[in-house]
């Protein structure tokens, strides 16, 4: 390898090197910002994380997301093909560049532009082992990008030969940035080819040239040749300088978020640094489009989360607040994610920042309220009793074995607490229900819709009230309690369970017996008690017991929502849509019954009145085979 | 004026000539659904605060459309956001939005 100049220098590097002087010069003023705005406990977070054996655990991740983008093969292999040749094709052009470098002109390896102009400087036959090596991997790496950018083009044209039906819109900024990514790898190619009768070439570059050369015996010149340089250095620059506009900032602050995820930061507060590199590492890459059903049922596409980090980004609060409050938190779009961003935590923050109140939520007439007038409830006489009785709880046979918590949405659907009694006295179960009567709120809701202090009070006061019954086991048929109850609710020695758990329970440990039907049924996972919760299995072990369960292309994480999320502001028109478009989508088959484990999505589905709907208690109720009903019986 | 050690309760006639419809005017500009109520009260029925307080949706829809805005206030920190109204009311009135909206208003307006 020999250099073709001693100066080492053209003027069509300054393009290039002014882009890459600003993107360092971004980096550095990005990165202090995001560590600015983090709290102190989680700057020590970050800098422990550097010295703990996690770090492995993280270059793996940054290297299968950032590089190979893993999570999107998973999903749809030609788009992560896409994804992952432009991206690891990139990368390794840059690292085969840079060892080139090492190799054959290590005394240049302080000029950053000289891996990226390589082919131009340095000449080379291809006759010596060394130099065919290095341009067939450069060759390679570059049809592997060339590939992947052919395929991003397609896509813009024809999104549903990826497999899309929706794609997100590009505006002004993000459409430079992507047409300058479009012009930096075939002008490259163009550059090397021409340049290959002097400096030669790999298979690609050479092939190329030497159909270049043919036409050159015509017109003998080699006036092409600084001219496409010229060109790519100046699409490397148009590039450099857009990505802290455009939507490619995620190269950048993906792998600082992958780095602060696994380092166990998270988006607590709306202004919080890692909440930042979240917006920023949206790719805008559209793959959230297709799960929201506010999208697809509801045409609702202003409303997606891609357009809420958009608008968070560009600092379009109202329209951010918008996206943030129609919501319905069923977590679709952050499990589609491929780069993991928790929008809907990030929806959260936004709403609890943006709630007013004209007065700070009081719920102290809870207490206030009379155990002897006739508006007193279980509840509040539970409570009372129990604060009488809590210093004298040592007799364990006086305390039920499970306290039960139906919850609001019950109230509204009777049968599924009169199942749940029935099933309490045929399983023999002591039991009390906590708020037969109408109890409060669990504070879920109120959680949701960014109301932390006025959540926190009824947390307070529904633990107060559990405490007091003295059971062991806590049992909710509303997966929205569930969930609050679960995760922040602090109650020491019980156990929290949803009412299919306890059902499975019961079944399993043989207190209560069923009869198999004959019905063929579908069931549907809630957002709270499946993504939000985790809770798949359980459900369906016990309808196996129960009737002919077939399945959905709906099931366990893919579930649909019944679009009566409890905190959105959306209209019931719109709600409505979307319950009758996902229980068409469930329903495909021919099915005798809807099961589910939520109260909430009963009613919704109830409405829509094609098909029968059933909470998962009420089966379970029917099918028992009751000793108490056969002895009253009599036969 | 001599204090007795009583007064005279003011009276309860609301001028309409003089009420301030404003709030009224701005939710049901931004919650088109808040025309709908025909205040049947199934919201009241199923209330959770209601159960232990004077607070209801009902009532609290007929104080914005009043202009009765103090009231509106000091009836309104009682909700629990829990949402039964919303799933209750026949005619699809977006009740949670109604009473996050009443709220966000009165904050602006400093009315406490």
């Amino acid at each position: 390898m020999r250099e073709r100049f001693i100066d080492a220098y053209d003027p069509f590097v300054i393009p290039y090197m002014i882009g890459y002087v600003f993107v360092l010069a971004y980096l550095v003023v990005a990165l202090v910002t995001v560590v600015k705005n983090l709290p102190v406990s989680d700057r020590k977070k970050m800098f422990r994380h550097l010295f703990s054996y996690k770090i492995f655990i993280t270059i793996k991740d940054i290297v299968a997301d950032c590089l190979l983008h893993v999570k999107i093969w998973k999903k749809n292999r030609l788009l992560g093909y896409m994804h992952s040749s432009i991206a690891f094709g990139w990368f390794m052009l840059i690292v085969v560049g840079h060892i080139e470098i090492f190799f054959f002109a290590p005394h240049r390896i302080n000029l950053p532009y000289y891996p990226i102009f390589f082919r131009y400087f340095m000449m080379e036959t291809e006759t010596t082992v060394g130099g065919s090596v290095f341009f067939f991997l450069m060759d390679f790496f570059l049809l592997v990008v060339l590939s992947g950018i052919a395929l991003a083009m397609i896509k813009r044209i024809r999104r549903r030969f990826f497999g899309m039906r929706r794609t997100t819109r590009l505006k002004w900024n993000d459409q430079l940035g992507m047409y300058a990514l479009w012009c930096i790898f075939p002008l490259r190619f163009l550059a090397e080819s021409f340049t290959s009768h002097i400096s030669g070439g790999g298979f690609l570059t050479r092939g190329f040239g030497m159909v270049f050369d043919w036409f050159n015996q015509f017109m003998n010149n080699d006036a092409l040749i600084r001219p496409t340089w010229w060109a790519y250095s100046i699409a490397l620059m148009v590039f450099f300088l857009t990505l802290p506009w455009s939507r490619f900032t995620h190269i950048l602050s993906e792998a600082l978020l992958i780095y602060m995820r696994n380092a166990g930061i998270r988006e607590t507060s709306k202004n919080n640094g890692y909440a930042g590199v979240e917006i920023f590492s949206c790719s805008r890459c559209g793959l959230c489009l297709d799960p929201c059903q506010m999208v697809s049922a509801a045409s609702l596409r202003q409303m997606a989360s891609v357009e809420f980090t958009r608008n968070t980004r560009l600092g379009q609060k109202k329209k951010a607040l918008d996206a943030a409050s129609y919501c319905l938190m069923c977590n679709r779009c952050v499990q589609a994610c491929p780069v993991g961003v928790n929008s809907v935590q990030l929806k959260l923050n936004l709403k609890g920042s943006e709630l007013k109140y004209a007065y700070p939520h009081r719920y102290d007439y809870v207490e206030a309220a009379d155990a002897s007038s006739a508006n007193a409830s279980v509840w509040t006489s539970i409570l009372q009793e129990g604060e009488r009785t809590a210093p004298v709880s040592s007799e364990s046979e006086e305390k039920p074995e499970v306290v039960y918590f139906a919850g609001c949405m019950s109230h509204l659907t009777p049968r599924i607490e009169q199942s749940m009694e029935r099933i309490f006295e045929a399983a023999g179960v002591r039991y009390t229900f906590l708020d037969k009567d109408g109890g409060i709120c669990c504070g879920r809701p109120s959680m949701l819709s960014g109301d932390r202090a006025g959540s926190e009070q009824l947390v307070a006061k529904n633990t107060e009230a559990v405490l007091a019954t003295g059971a062991k086991n806590l049992v909710c048929s509303c997966p929205i309690c569930y969930k609050i109850f679960k995760d922040t609710y602090k109650l020491e020695g019980v156990r929290v369970l949803h009412h299919t758990e306890y059902l499975l329970q019961l079944l399993e440990s043989g207190r209560i017996t069923v009869r198999k039907s004959s019905l063929r049924g579908v069931y549907h996972d809630p957002c709270e008690l499946g993504r939000h919760s985790g809770i798949y299995q359980q459900p369906r072990d016990v309808l196996y017991r129960l009737l002919n369960l077939h399945a959905t292309p709906y099931e366990e994480k893919d579930a649909l929502c019944c679009g009566h999320g409890i905190a959105s502001d959306m209209p019931y028109k719109k709600r409505r849509m979307i319950a009758k478009d996902a229980l068409q989508k469930m329903t495909g088959r021919p099915t005798d019954v809807l099961v589910t484990a939520c109260p909430s999505c009963k009613r919704a589905f109830a409405e829509i009145g094609s098909t029968r709907i059933k909470d998962i208690a009420e089966i379970v109720c029917e099918q028992l085979v009751d000793p108490l009903r056969t002895e009253r019986n009599g036969r | 004026m001599k204090d007795f050690g009583f007064g005279i309760k003011k009276s309860g006639v609301i001028d309409l000539d003089k009420a301030d419809f404003s709030l009224f005017k701005e939710i049901a500009e931004e919650e088109p659904s808040f025309l709908h109520c025909f205040y049947c009260g199934t919201c009241t029925a199923t209330c959770s605060a209601g159960k232990y307080t004077g607070f209801n949706l009902r009532r609290l829809q007929l104080l914005v459309k009043r202009g009765q805005l103090e009231e509106v206030a000091r009836r309104i920190s009682e909700c629990m956001l829990c949402g039964k109204c919303q799933w209750a009311c026949p005619k699809g009135v977006n009740t949670r939005h109604i009473v996050t909206l009443v709220n966000k208003k009165l904050h602006a307006r400093k009315i406490h």
